[in-house]
């Protein structure tokens, strides 16, 4: 088993205009999903969601307003998973919620301590 | 950690939160920002159920929803009176109310928000907007609802719900509308936009249009909500506000009756009557007494006539129909709406037969604007399968599932369907 890092990108529903009614449903889309997969072991940590808001520092310790990504990519929150491998993980995210408002979740390996074949 | 965050998400939202509580903010924040910065509290309302959707589909729902909500506009206001030509905008007057902690902790008040929402059902059916557009604008600025949802509600499409609203906001932009219950001579033509504002808004719960959606309990209760702040006012407690509490009441006694155990729909003559609430009918009867009050007979009162008469009949086969069919008449010398008429003309099928009831019928098939309501083919298939004309009622049931996305409505059509089958014994 090994984890891995959900950063779940873009799919504010800001952007997919949604009603009032449609956020709640939408919410309890993912609350179900979340639910799920913590109540099953997989999701071992339920992480969190991003402010919009935040800053940038450079090799030139400028602090710029950031985050940098376009908002349709910006990250917007992030889970970990247990999965026994990258293919296992991304199905998983498959049935992410994300997807209904052009979000994408983008499955990353935690690197651990032991080194990885 | 996951069972802690587990835990966290045992507090559940309340149906139709994001909705009422949309409608709730947006009354207040016109109220605060003034009606002509109307878009700016749309915003400020925006950018809250965002963030905190946002927020909560990962954590989880807080505690305290609402106040967490409350929080968020709050900030997010303030944000935008830093801002200076926002705060130009609106003046030194808002802005001052705004840096004042204690004044803006009262305005998110209950009973403020109440009063807020009286105020502002008053300005969307402002005589100088086309009646078309106070209601959509009603349902969305008070009621939460997307112009989808306002679109399924009145028959119409989204494209010409977008613009009713555009037109509604040009109007408080350009002119100075204050936030205020009317008076005098133009009260009782408000009331009245304002009267079938809450009825639609009532309908819209009791019957459900949403593809998904449990019964819209939630919606009829905030149409029973406005209409007892507008009970509870001195001046727009009228008769016919009256008699419109009486309406809702009389329906909301049967809306628990109205599914059976698998949420599939049961009609008038399948309900069970021991369960329709004796509380709300008898409730409804006190406010069906107020509504006597003046001359003026409106359609409130005939409807909740009508609807008096189910709740007083021990049985379906007992219902007092002729007393039914003559209210209908009179409700169609009012207005001759084809949706009166086609009722009407279920009522004619139980005291004349269905050939009576599909004869009166001719003239809306066909026809906007029933022509692509599912309800009017349903009842057409009924009234064929009554009569023994199982053919004719299966292309009407078909028809009617075409028109319809909710799936409750397709069971019952399904179940309808299947009544139409050659060896199905009788009709269902």
């Amino acid at each position: 088993m090994a984890d891995f890092l959900f950063l779940y990108r873009g799919g504010s529903s800001e952007d997919a205009q949604l009603s009032p009614e449609q956020m709640q449903d939408y919410m309890q889309q993912w609350g179900r999903w979340i639910q799920e997969l913590s109540a099953s072991g997989v999701m071992t940590q339920v992480g969190d969601a991003l402010e919009d808001e935040g800053a940038v520092v450079n090799a030139d310790k400028v602090v710029s307003d950031g985050p940098y990504a376009e908002s349709k990519e910006m990250v917007g929150g992030f889970s970990i998973v247990q999965a026994q491998s990258l293919a296992a993980a991304s199905q998983i995210a498959q049935g992410c919620p994300i997807f209904t408002t052009n979000g994408l979740v983008e499955v990353r390996p935690l690197a651990g301590m032991a080194p990885q074949d | 950690m996951s069972q802690e965050r587990g835990t966290d998400r045992v507090h559940q939202l309340v149906d139709h939160f994001f909705r009422r509580e949309s409608g709730r903010l947006v009354a207040l924040l016109s109220r605060v920002f003034g009606l002509n910065n109307f878009d700016l509290a749309e915003d400020v309302v925006q950018h809250a159920l965002v963030r905190s959707l946002e927020t909560w589909k990962i954590r989880g729902v807080p505690a305290d929803p609402a106040g967490w909500l409350y929080q968020v506009a709050r900030n997010r206001a303030l944000d935008l009176l830093r801002q200076r030509d926002t705060a130009a905008r609106l003046g030194p007057e808002v802005t001052a109310y705004w840096n004042d902690p204690a004044a803006l902790g009262e305005c998110f008040l209950e009973e403020e928000i109440e009063d807020s929402q009286l105020r502002m059902i008053f300005a969307c059916c402002h005589p100088q907007l086309p009646p078309a557009s106070r209601i959509a604008l009603t349902l969305k600025t008070l009621c939460g609802f997307g112009s989808g949802e306002i679109a399924r509600a009145l028959l119409t499409s989204e494209a010409a719900v977008k613009k009713r609203i555009a037109r509604a906001k040009a109007l408080f932009r350009s002119q100075p509308i204050s936030l205020e219950v009317p008076t005098g001579a133009g009260l009782e033509h408000r009331l009245e936009s304002v009267h079938l504002v809450v009825y639609l808004l009532f309908n819209e719960g009791y019957n459900s249009a949403a593809a998904s959606a449990v019964i819209r309990r939630d919606l009829c209760e905030e149409a029973l909500r406005l209409g007892q702040l507008l009970a509870q006012h001195r001046s727009a407690a009228s008769p016919a506000t009256h008699a419109l509490m009486a309406l809702m009441l009389f329906h909301a006694a049967r809306l628990d009756t109205r599914l059976d155990d698998n949420g599939d729909i049961l009609l008038l003559e399948d309900q069970d009557r021991s369960r329709w609430d004796r509380g709300l009918i008898s409730r409804a009867f006190e406010f069906h007494r107020r509504s006597t009050g003046g001359p003026a007979v409106s359609r409130y009162h005939l409807e909740a006539g009508i609807a008096a008469y189910h709740c007083l009949a021990p049985s379906f086969a007992q219902t007092d129909w002729k007393a039914i069919l003559r209210l209908y008449d009179m409700l169609l010398e009012l207005q001759d709406s084809p949706l009166f008429r086609l009722n009407r003309a279920i009522v004619l099928a139980q005291l004349e037969g269905p050939q009576a009831g599909l004869a009166s019928l001719k003239a809306l098939v066909g026809r906007p604007p029933l022509k692509e309501y599912y309800l009017l083919d349903a009842t057409l298939g009924q009234l064929y399968l009554q009569a023994g004309d199982k053919t004719r009622a299966r292309t009407c049931f078909l028809a009617a599932r075409g028109k319809t996305s909710a799936p409750r409505e397709h069971r019952l059509l399904e179940r309808k369907l299947a009544a139409c089958r050659p060896e199905a014994l009788q009709g269902g």
